[in-house]
């Protein structure tokens, strides 16, 4: 688990510390010009290195997809209409924090917040539905360990979800960061590198769905 | 009749009990005392000496690169000495066991070496080895002052170093895998191998990758990002090439090696069905992925050694690198090419011939890149004046060593012939010449060549030679049977053989060992006895070796600004263009405050309670490992609360600093020309 | 070095080196290979040892008599070379590789020494830590006992009833993984009779070292009195007989089983060799009629109506 979150909370705390400076102290105007790029090239590189881990991910699901072992399917598992509801939560949570940005450069306080919540509030949504779609799965005895297309297909939904758990750990830090000091240079950095993570994770999980409920229920 | 005892679980200690130390093992209990014995030593030493607060201060807390690269290599160092105690186990067993008897180890434990020998080896001494080298040099080398991301630096060490505590505990709390260092499923898996071993491989393993690929990430965007003015990329030295090459290799490559050993853990700890026999799942498809990483591993090692190489010999010979651009052009081309190849590690898998012939000439095709190479290092030679200084030494036995290595990897790249040779201590012998031929040598050339700049004095040229000339001698000498009893049909890894024609050989390769461990030693001696008298080995000037980069324009050791002033950088050899104009070390008139970062302890506690996480983990001591968890990402996300992390130098500071500096500098000139 | 030498000596001397001797014509080509390959490479290789050795005497720093040119770091006459000399060693071992590795398949059948004889079959299963061998045309079976008869091509199936091994005996060449529910395939041929070592290469755990078997190649007459000697065996390899075989043991000697289960390299292969489970590929057929939709369905039974 620490494996797959902790590159993201390594990175947060990184440009927290790229950023950072106590405006009481003499500091010279303009001096962190350099930092803001850094950070943001630092984050692409992570993202970009998190994208070959969820290739692997999807590599070991489609090497797996018909070894259900005499166990299910994907036809027979996947409820699509349900997974759309999923999606469209995830995708909505996409909007809203692109609204959230649009306050940001606004500088609307109140208004970032705001849309902030929307997200995470619709990140929880697509969190709750996708454990609640697991624990049916496990009660009806096809869990993980019946098959290895089980086992692939609850390890990617699984890793993509516990990026997005990630995510709202992150966000959860960010409403103490805005409420304690508002929209400092360093807060913007943050929220700029946590947009593009969640919409990274957008982006993975239209693969997801494509790939492993639409074409699995096809 | 293993050695460790697994406790049916309970709450409180999981699979643990009084028993999982293996107190009846004299090996591993004189082994595991002497480790312990050492540590408390040091840390009686330390509180014996006062030396916690500076400890503290100077080093476990501290983000300086330079500090975090010499912990990298202290750290690499230790590792390769308990690496090559399981080497010479290996040896020494395999030479008794060859006459007949069965040695003095028993299977699961002779089992165990192998598999700790390779871990070792490859994660916790190349490894930390090269990205030492690297933190030390690189930004040094582009003018930077630090790294782009200093507690993330300090925090993928400190990952690093709890990865292999958790390696070094497994010998003493119950046991390691005896997998290979691959653990191939579905032996890794835990109908084959229901211990703790393999657990304590893959937390260890995903612990220190975790902090390698955050590494990887750092290094990178500080190449990208923060080189002095006028250093294009056509104008950054070889090693950092390299050292760019290596470290898009770890980002690109390590997640496929979390995910791949996240799968083998899913398997062992969930009951999932990735790599089993049953249910579907699938050990070839660990193979193919375990090597898709495997093999840019590879390449991760040997491209920063072959950067190491490229600035030796241009220094020692007082010339200008030959093909420069033929270098990027070579170094960015293995780099591509690492991704093409993974397949030639089991062309005996029964892959079709098409696909075992593209996987060969694909191969191959590195070689060309890699001849390249060396080509360029003897046009550099030719018409220069050759300083043979300790770390040329190494270069030029590198040279002869890595091209029989490099010839015998064609020779296998060649399906055909790998049929045959695949799997025999052929093999052993042939990524031992390229890895120590290689790798090692360059490590030590890299560490003799840069330690005065790392710590302000020379390391003993006399100890260095008798260290180089056991550890040539002792190669050939140890590997160049492997080769022989390959070709007879020897396997590797095995515990005992009933072949008396064998048994010569491998008394012959047992001396071999032990000449390498003499060498081993005289660099440990050498590094002591240089302590002992630095005060005669003192680098004043900042340029020992009259050498080319931009690291020698500043002081040994720099001051942890690393430079008061940037300098202006006008093509690849631009240091030593203001040498010969005389400029080499111009004194400015004013200076600027200087932006650094503070020190903390979060990287640091961050490493130490992942070795918790780890440890509870293996044990299934489940409060232990989420506690650990909640504690890992509660420090990170308070670390974004701490505001004060870093301040500036002012002008008159570092003015002080320099102005010691330069009157060393002058005091050094006019002894020098009296 | 002197050690590369003492090695190199024994390569040429060749007489103890188990693949430097082979017995049968994939072994023979195999060597061929290795000694071309070799050769091609010490092309360059050769050059660049010497002038590694003559650049540094050369131009020590302490003869000041050679030429210094310090700021000499570029030619295009010797960047052409340098490039241009491994690409051609490649191209020619890359040709090399490519028809190589296409004549070395070991899917590839041996041709016969005399016309209309037919390839042996033996089905491989390797066990921990033993190696079990089937002859499905004669209905017996040998563990770590190889017979072949000299000159016959035999083809091999193989597979693993446990971890991930590998079947090779250098002297014949070629070794090939052996994995659970997996076939491999090998042909190999012996050209004289005599006994070679076979072992696995791959490392399978606490028994491996001890996982060796003898290759007996013998004449037809010689082969046929194996095979008669082992059906007088009265041990049978159905489904108890394997079940205690496949029970973990190390070291073992040499046996033979009378009687086998014609079926039961199959059943390895599909992993129900115990008789409980269903086989891999039954299960496969079920979940596929399962999968098909009704469409499909009707249109598989009216193909097989039509048959």
């Amino acid at each position: 688990m620490s494996s797959i979150s902790g590159p993201i909370d390594g990175l947060k705390k990184e440009l927290d510390s790229a950023y950072d400076h106590n405006p009481h102290d003499h500091h010279h105007a303009g001096d962190h010009h350099d930092e803001g790029p850094k950070v943001t090239l630092g984050f692409w590189i992570y993202l970009m290195s998190d994208c070959i881990l969820f290739a692997s991910v999807f590599a070991g699901y489609a090497v797996l997809k018909d070894g259900t072992a005499g166990g299910p399917n994907g036809r027979e598992l996947f409820d699509l209409p349900y997974v759309a509801v999923e999606t469209a939560l995830l995708l909505i949570s996409s909007l809203t924090y692109g609204l959230a940005m649009i306050s940001m450069e606004a500088n609307k306080l109140k208004g970032t917040i705001g849309w902030l919540v929307l997200t995470a509030l619709c990140g929880l949504g697509f969190m709750g539905m996708e454990i609640h779609e697991f624990a049916k799965l496990i009660a009806e005895g096809n869990g993980p360990n019946r098959s290895a297309f089980l086992s692939g297909f609850f390890t990617l939904v699984g890793t993509h979800g516990l990026h997005v758990t990630s995510g709202l750990i992150w966000m959860g830090a960010m409403f103490v960061h805005l409420f304690k000091r508002g929209l400092t240079p360093q807060n913007r950095i943050r929220l700029m590198c946590l947009s593009l993570f969640w919409h990274f994770l957008d982006i993975i999980w239209i693969g997801v769905f494509t790939i492993v409920y639409l074409m699995g229920a096809a | 009749m293993h050695p460790a005892k697994i406790y049916p679980e309970n709450l409180l200690t999981g699979k643990l009990g009084i028993d999982s130390v293996p107190w009846h093992e004299p090996i591993i209990m004189v082994a595991g005392a002497g480790m312990v014995g050492g540590a408390i030593l040091v840390l009686g030493l330390i509180t014996y000496f006062k030396q916690w607060k500076y400890l503290w201060t100077e080093w476990l807390t501290s983000v300086d690169h330079k500090k975090i690269g010499a912990m990298y290599i202290i750290l690499a160092l230790i590792m390769l000495l308990r690496g090559f105690a399981d080497a010479l186990m290996m040896r020494t067993q395999q030479a008794l066991a060859s006459g007949g008897g069965h040695g003095y180890l028993p299977p699961e434990h002779f089992d165990q070496i192998f598999t700790a020998h390779g871990v070792i080896m490859i994660f916790f001494m190349a490894m930390p080895f090269v990205v030492g080298l690297m933190n030390i040099v690189m930004p040094l080398q582009i003018g930077a002052r630090d790294v782009a991301f200093p507690y993330l630096n300090s925090m993928s060490f400190w990952l690093t170093a709890a990865g292999a505590i958790l390696v070094n505990v497994s010998l003493v709390v119950g046991e390691f895998a005896h997998t290979g260092w691959l653990a191939y499923p579905p032996l890794s898996e835990l109908s084959y191998s229901p211990g703790v071993g393999v657990d304590y491989y893959l937390w260890a393993l995903q612990i220190s990758g975790l902090g390698t690929l955050l590494s990887g990430v750092n290094l990178v965007t500080t190449i990208f990002k923060m080189r002095a003015p006028g250093m294009t990329l056509m104008r950054m030295p070889i090693f950092t090439w390299t050292t760019l090459a290596a470290n898009i290799l770890i980002i690109a490559a390590f997640p496929i090696l979390t995910v791949t050993l996240a799968m083998l853990g899913l398997d062992r700890y969930f009951g999932m069905h990735f790599f089993t026999n049953e249910a579907g799942g699938n050990p070839m498809m660990y193979v193919n992925l375990i090597w898709a990483w495997g093999h840019p591993e590879v390449y991760i090692l040997v491209l920063p050694a072959f950067g190491i190489f490229s600035e030796v010999v241009p220094t020692f010979s007082g010339k200008r690198l030959f093909g420069y651009d033929g270098m990027v052009y070579a170094t960015m081309c293995i780099c591509l090419l690492s991704f093409v190849v993974w397949l030639h590690h089991f062309f005996t898998m029964g892959a079709g011939a098409n696909v075992n012939a593209f996987f060969g000439i694909t191969t191959m095709i590195i070689s060309i890149p890699t001849g390249v190479k060396i080509f360029n290092w003897l046009f550099t030679m030719f018409r220069g004046r050759v300083r043979f200084e300790v770390p040329m030494l190494w270069t030029t036995g590198f040279i002869i060593t890595f091209v029989i290595g490099g010839m015998t990897g064609v020779l296998m790249a060649v399906p055909g012939a790998d049929f045959v040779l695949h799997n025999s201590v052929f093999l052993i012998a042939h990524f031992h010449n390229v890895i120590i031929g290689g790798v090692v040598f360059a490590c030590i050339a890299g560490l003799n060549y840069w330690f005065p700049k790392a710590f302000g004095f020379r390391l003993h040229a006399g100890l260095g030679k008798v260290s180089f000339w056991c550890w040539l001698v002792g190669f050939y000498i140890a590997f160049m049977p492997l080769y022989a009893l390959g070709l007879m049909g020897m396997t590797r890894r095995l515990d005992y053989m009933n072949n008396p024609v064998w048994h010569v050989y491998l008394i012959v390769a047992m001396v071999g060992a032990l000449i390498i461990f003499a060498g081993i030693i005289a660099q440990v001696a050498q590094i002591a006895y240089s302590i002992w008298k630095r005060d005669e080995l003192r680098d004043v000037t900042g340029d020992p070796w009259d050498a080319r980069t931009l690291e020698w324009a500043t002081s040994s050791p720099p001051p942890f600004y690393n430079f008061a002033v940037v300098p202006e950088i006008g093509n690849h050899d631009a240091f030593w263009d203001a040498k010969q104009r005389g400029q080499g070390h111009p004194r400015p008139k004013t200076y600027e405050p200087i932006h650094m970062p503070r020190n903390t302890p979060t990287g640091l506690l961050i490493g130490l309670v992942s070795v918790g996480l780890g440890f509870g983990l293996v044990w299934h001591i489940w409060w232990m490992a989420g506690g650990a968890l909640l504690v890992m990402i509660g420090l990170g996300i308070v670390h974004t609360f701490n505001e004060d992390r870093d301040y500036y130098v002012q002008p008159e500071e570092v003015k002080a600093i320099e102005d010691a500096y330069f009157a060393r500098l002058q005091a050094a000139n006019k002894k020098d020309a009296a | 070095m002197a050690g590369l030498m003492a090695a190199a000596g024994l390569v040429l001397s060749g007489c103890k080196m188990a693949v430097m001797d082979p017995k049968g014509p994939v072994g023979a080509g195999e060597k061929d290979l290795i000694l071309l390959a070799v050769a091609l490479m010490l092309i360059p290789v050769i050059p660049v040892i010497v002038m590694t050795v003559a650049f540094a005497w050369k131009y020590r720093a302490s003869n000041t008599r050679a030429t210094y040119a310090p700021d000499f770091e570029h030619s295009n006459r010797i960047e052409a070379v340098v490039w241009a000399v491994p690409c051609l060693i490649i191209l020619a071992l890359g040709a090399v590789t490519w028809v190589s590795t296409h004549t070395l398949d070991p899917r590839k059948a041996v041709a016969a020494t005399t016309p209309n004889v037919k390839p042996v079959e033996v089905e491989v299963v390797s066990l921990d830590w033993k190696w079990l061998f089937i002859y499905p045309d004669y209905g017996v079976a040998s563990v770590n006992e190889l017979a072949l008869p000299v000159g016959t091509p035999v083809h091999f199936r193989l597979t693993s009833a446990t971890v991930m091994n590998a079947f090779f005996v250098p002297q014949l060449g070629s070794q090939i993984y052996t994995m659970t529910g997996m076939e491999t395939q090998l042909n190999l041929r012996a050209d004289a009779a005599g006994d070679y070592e076979g072992m696995s290469t791959n490392y399978s755990g606490e028994g491996f070292a001890g996982m060796k078997f003898t290759a007996r190649a013998m004449d037809q007459a010689g082969f046929d009195a194996w095979i008669a000697k082992a059906k007088t065996s009265t041990k049978s390899l159905d489904t108890a007989g394997y079940a205690a075989l496949a029970k973990r043991s190390q070291d073992v000697p040499a046996s033979f089983y009378g009687s086998v289960d014609p079926n039961l390299f199959h059943r390895v292969l599909n992993k129900c060799a115990d008789g409980s489970t269903t086989c891999t590929d039954d299960g496969m057929k079920m979940a596929m009629v399962k999968s098909m939709s009704a469409e499909q369905c009707k249109k598989a039974t009216k193909i097989e109506r039509k048959s």
